[in-house]
């Protein structure tokens, strides 16, 4: 933010230290450890279940990218809205999205969170308010203004959560957006996850002006990079901006720098960049510094680890299991849903 | 009998923006130039004043977000009227229109509808040149997902609007440009009318002239001519180009087996080549002769008005289209 | 080889990062491979000690082939294949490949110019049995419209001129022809119809001796003798023999005698077995067999079907006892056999059971009356009593 952290800060958590990072109790920090382990673990499932074939089409895991979605997460209410990108596992689960029905969702079961039409790029869920897994870079922005708008217009005091990368910034979408919902003062939360590359585009490669946060700052909307390899850091940036936007003070944008371990998606020879690279950003694996940072602090740490990952790999088998039990949808059904049902008819084309 | 009053296309569709408007406070209109400026064709003049810049919403030129914030607003439980000045523009949003608004009910698995109306202008006339003139409806009406209507008449330029609005799904009404000033009748208790049927303009018993929008005007024109001839023409004013209303072609086509289709988009992968195609799948033992087609010629639409006037679907090549299909020549 | 994008197929194994014997953990990279989209290092999802490595370096194989065993620490999985996708991955099964695909075969003959005729016109030709390439088009370019085809329908109606429908008629111009024809004679030829028994016990003891003097290749059947008779006693009647033209009564150049035969896939022809009066048995028989196995593989020629002057219908195979026929105009009779049955007969005062047959004609009023029919079917009976002179 322009004016960043002393002043927001006071209203979003009583107790932060002086680096600004969240001290909020540990079954907190257990919480954020273990939605991290769950995303972690169940990317992991699925490369292995990719190259085995189950999970098919395109598949772009966010290893490594972890903290931003779950710290992200912890300043949105039920009641709030997230639009993300293809990139999008480990936001569905922080969001709340039973592994599950996403494991289905990703084999294109029918019993999957989108009834399995969607696949990995294409996660939606009412329940939610999780507004996809959108496939064209960009393409979320405004559907965000759009919820945020009808929200305003509904008086009704919530915000959404717009994830995309550094690569839509270079999309004409992200400035007519920032734009519109700046000039609207409308309820959106721009969380940009730079990650350096746009698929094998560099940022420098593609950005006259690398600095994020400036563009959005243009469009007279606070706007801040943060760590987005620090949970914490990234719970106490979008605890702020959030109830700045719930507060009607407008849009609020943050850019969380981040990297991913992984390649861009499973068929990614990743000739673009360095291994030596890769080894540097792991270095700030989110978990592992995480999991450090508990140490220091707890002597039980290791049972406490134990524990929490025993129970994600449970939730992960059982999650494997679910889908594996799924069924297909009949293909008598289609065309269901082209079209909303109406009388005499179940909405195909 | 109602009482019948003299109004104008544009005047019908204000009047039915003011009814929506009215009825439903979710409904909102955003465009380019809807509020102070009247809108570009003054379709919109003197709604802000009466409903206040909330719900009658300028917008920057960004097509493609005030198109997708008309997504997201839908499905957030408001019922936008999105308003792009002319079918060109529209190309700015089509990212919007065809991989979002047309695919999130489908993709989500049915969880999520988007009762999105967006209205634009189309086709040529004017002399506004290639990038204000073309008719691409057709190419809308290629993507399944998504609703796309032509109101030719001012019954339906009064009456589609509201029937949009209470379709979960995206509707994308055609307005032709030319039709704006048509001045006409309209009863006083004209309103809603259905969005999924063709109209029969003018019965007759020897041939078929298959039209919407724009050209329905021209159409009418040329089947007059045709029965001072003698040729009996009916005219279909399709009124749905997606869904296409085929049950009502094809008892057309059953009842004259002869067929003329005008329309002012290209024919190259067009709506026409679709309703053919169409109709030699499911009634080619009803045809007497050759389907015939009068549509734009195969250039970008130019601006001197003899040019302009060559390029698009004119009264007399219908009827000479006509008489050939009849076997009569002129 | 392990599935890395959906449009990958196979991948060429560049080189081994771990050798039989060393321990792999998940998340281990055991080899690199190489795919169109340049290299990509394969990690393992496994726990255990390579056993064996199937792939040698620098070898290309499709997604799904086993590149390496590994033994696994657990005692419950022992042997595991790394990196390879099931051979029931779902994404695996495609659509049945046809077994052959036929090349497009080249019309056997293209018609040089073909007739413009609209599908309308050219469903209601079939329809109403008109023979499009005797209609004028008045439509675009000359095409045969509806209009043009309904005219010719009516004029047909009312033409008098019979043409024999073409033997390679499909099924339902047939059953038009069939239909076309039969009306016209039942509206306008005022039918009369005589039936008359006759003992056929003489005739088959005849025919019995006959044949077993015959190679059985040239066996009669009692149809050969209905139909000589049929013949020899139209010598004596010629008034039954010919054609109803024009108000007028034109008797046959010959005796040719039609023989109704039903076909397999519906409908009748009725080729002729020209001077039937003058042949002997055996070449009737001959040619009356001919004649049945060309109707019904669809190979007459146009002499079989050419000018037939009486119509001999035998229904008697059917188990009909009797046949009462309608005259294919403009014929003016037409004779119709029963089955051959042992049935009562009163022979000098006592009843005895006796291989009878019931004949019956069909004639037109118009050409002959009651009385010379009768004789017709008299002079059928007295010849029968004598098949030695057939």
């Amino acid at each position: 933010m322009n004016e960043p952290a002393a002043t927001a800060a006071t209203d979003v958590r009583p107790n932060l230290d002086a680096t600004n990072r969240l001290h909020v109790g540990h079954d907190h920090d257990l919480l954020l450890l273990h939605e991290m382990l769950r995303i972690r673990r169940f990317e992991e499932k699925c490369a292995e279940l990719y190259s085995a074939g189950k999970i098919r089409g395109f598949l772009h895991l966010y290893i490594g990218e972890e903290a931003v979605a779950v710290g992200a997460m912890q300043a949105l209410g039920r009641d709030d809205a997230v639009v993300a990108t293809y990139r999008e596992h480990g936001h569905a689960l922080a969001r709340g999205i039973p592994a599950d029905r996403l494991m289905a969702e990703m084999y294109g079961k029918h019993e999957g969170c989108s009834r399995g039409r969607g696949g990995s790029m294409h996660v939606f869920d009412a329940h939610t308010r999780f507004y996809g897994g959108n496939a064209i870079v960009g393409g979320g922005l405004p559907i965000a203004v759009g919820l945020a708008l009808a929200d305003k217009m509904q008086q009704k005091p919530r915000v959404t959560a717009c994830f995309f990368g550094d690569g839509a910034v270079a999309e004409g979408e992200f400035h007519e957006s920032l734009n519109l919902a700046a000039l609207w003062k409308l309820p959106v939360l721009f969380l940009c996850e730079n990650n350096l590359y746009a698929m094998g585009t560099r940022l420098e490669r593609a950005q006259s002006q690398t600095d994020l946060a400036a563009k959005a700052r243009s469009y007279l909307m606070p706007a801040e990079p943060v760590d987005g390899m620090d949970v914490l850091a990234v719970e106490a940036a979008a605890r702020r901006a959030a109830a700045a936007v719930r507060r009607g003070e407008g849009p609020a944008f943050l850019e969380f720098r981040t990297y991913r371990f992984r390649a861009h998606s499973m068929f990614d020879a990743e000739l673009y960049r360095d291994k030596s690279e890769v080894e540097v950003w792991k270095q700030r694996d989110p978990i592992a510094t995480f999991i450090s940072h508990l140490k220091e602090r707890e002597e039980t740490a290791d049972a406490i680890l134990g524990a929490l990952n025993g129970s994600v790999a449970d939730e992960i088998d059982v999650a494997v299991q679910f889908a594996e039990a799924g069924t297909w949808e009949p293909v008598d059904d289609l065309l269901k849903d082209v079209y909303s049902p109406r009388p005499g008819s179940d909405g195909a084309a | 009998m109602a009482k019948m009053a003299t109004t104008t296309y544009r005047e019908a569709l204000r009047t039915a923006l003011k009814e929506a408007l009215v009825k439903d406070p979710r409904v909102f209109l955003m465009g380019e130039d809807v509020g102070q400026y009247g809108g570009s064709y003054a379709v919109s003049k003197g709604l802000l004043a009466e409903f206040g810049p909330e719900r009658i919403r300028d917008t920057p030129l960004s097509e493609s977000t005030f198109v997708g914030a008309g997504i997201g607003a839908a499905l957030g439980g408001m019922r936008p009227i999105v308003e792009l000045m002319t079918v060109n523009f529209s190309l700015l949003a089509l990212d919007q229109i065809v991989n979002n608004a047309a695919t999130i009910r489908h993709m989500s698995g049915g969880q999520f509808n988007i009762p999105l109306v967006i209205r634009m202008a189309t086709g040529a006339g004017r002399q506004l040149a290639a990038q204000h003139a073309h008719s691409l409806e057709g190419w809308y009406a290629h993507i399944p997902g998504i609703r796309i209507v032509a109101p030719a008449t001012l019954e339906d330029a009064r009456g589609m609007l509201w029937t949009a609005l209470e379709d979960p799904d995206p509707v994308l009404i055609f307005e032709h440009q030319t039709l704006y000033n048509m001045e006409g009748p309209l009863a006083d208790d004209a309103g809603p009318v259905d969005i999924d049927h063709a109209a029969i303009r003018r019965s007759g018993k020897d041939l078929s002239l298959i039209t919407y929008g724009g050209t329905l005007g021209k159409t009418l024109q040329a089947a007059e001519t045709l029965a001072r001839e003698g040729i009996d023409a009916e005219v279909i004013d399709l009124r749905s180009l997606r869904p296409l209303d085929m049950p009502a072609i094809l008892e057309s086509v059953k009842k004259t087996h002869r067929v003329v289709i005008v329309d002012e988009g290209w024919k190259s992968g067009s709506l026409s080549a679709e309703i053919i195609a169409r109709i030699v799948e499911s009634a080619f033992y009803d045809l007497d002769a050759p389907m015939a087609r009068i549509c734009s010629a195969e250039v970008p639409i130019p601006y001197p008005k003899h040019l302009e006037d060559a390029a698009l679907p004119q009264p007399a090549a219908i009827v000479a289209a006509a008489r050939e299909v009849v076997g009569r020549r002129g | 080889m392990p599935s890395l994008g959906s449009d990958m197929e196979a991948g060429t194994l560049v080189q081994w990062l771990k050798h039989p014997g060393d321990a792999v953990k998940r998340g281990d990279i055991i080899a690199v491979v190489d795919t169109q989209k340049g290299a990509i290092e394969i990690e393992v999802f496994e726990e255990g000690v390579i056993e064996s490595v199937q792939i040698k370096q620098g070898e290309k194989v499709p997604v799904g082939t086993v590149l390496a065993m590994i033994r696994g620490t657990g005692p419950e999985r022992p042997r595991v294949p790394a990196a390879t996708a099931p051979p029931s991955a779902p994404a695996r099964e495609g659509p049945p490949t046809p077994a052959a695909v036929s090349a497009p075969q080249k019309r056997p003959h293209e018609e040089p110019s073909r007739l413009r005729v609209s599908p309308l016109a050219r469903k209601l030709a079939a329809d109403l049995g008109v023979d499009v390439t005797q209609v004028e088009g008045t439509g675009s370019g000359g095409a045969i419209t509806r209009e043009d085809v309904e005219r010719a329908a009516a004029a047909l109606k009312t033409s008098a001129a019979h043409k024999p429908s073409a033997p390679t008629a499909r099924a339902g111009d047939m059953r038009a022809a069939i239909a076309s024809a039969m009306a016209r004679s039942k509206r306008e030829i005022p039918h009369y119809y005589l039936s008359s028994t006759i003992d056929m016990s003489g005739s088959l003891a005849w025919l019995r001796a006959e044949n077993e003097k015959r190679p059985v290749a040239e066996r009669l059947l009692p149809v050969a003798l209905l139909i000589k008779a049929v013949g020899l006693a139209l010598r004596e009647v010629p008034e039954l023999n010919g054609y109803w033209i024009d108000g007028a009564f034109r008797e046959g150049t010959g005796v040719h005698v039609g023989c109704a035969i039903s076909l397999r896939g519906g409908g009748l022809v009725a080729p002729g077995l020209h001077d039937a009066d003058r042949m002997d048995l055996g070449t009737l028989m001959r040619q009356l067999t001919d004649l049945v196995a060309r109707a019904r593989t669809g190979s007459l020629k146009s002499s079989d079907l050419a000018d037939p002057t009486i119509t001999v219908t035998n229904l008697g195979d059917q188990g009909a006892e009797a046949a009462f026929g309608i005259i294919y105009p403009p014929q003016v009779a037409l004779v119709g056999f029963g089955k051959i049955a042992e049935r009562p007969w009163v022979c000098s005062g006592k009843i005895e059971a006796r291989p009878l047959l019931t004949a019956t004609l069909s004639a037109d009023h118009r050409a002959t009356d009651g009385h010379r029919g009768g004789a017709f079917l008299a002079a059928v009976d007295r010849l029968l009593q004598a098949p030695e002179k057939l």
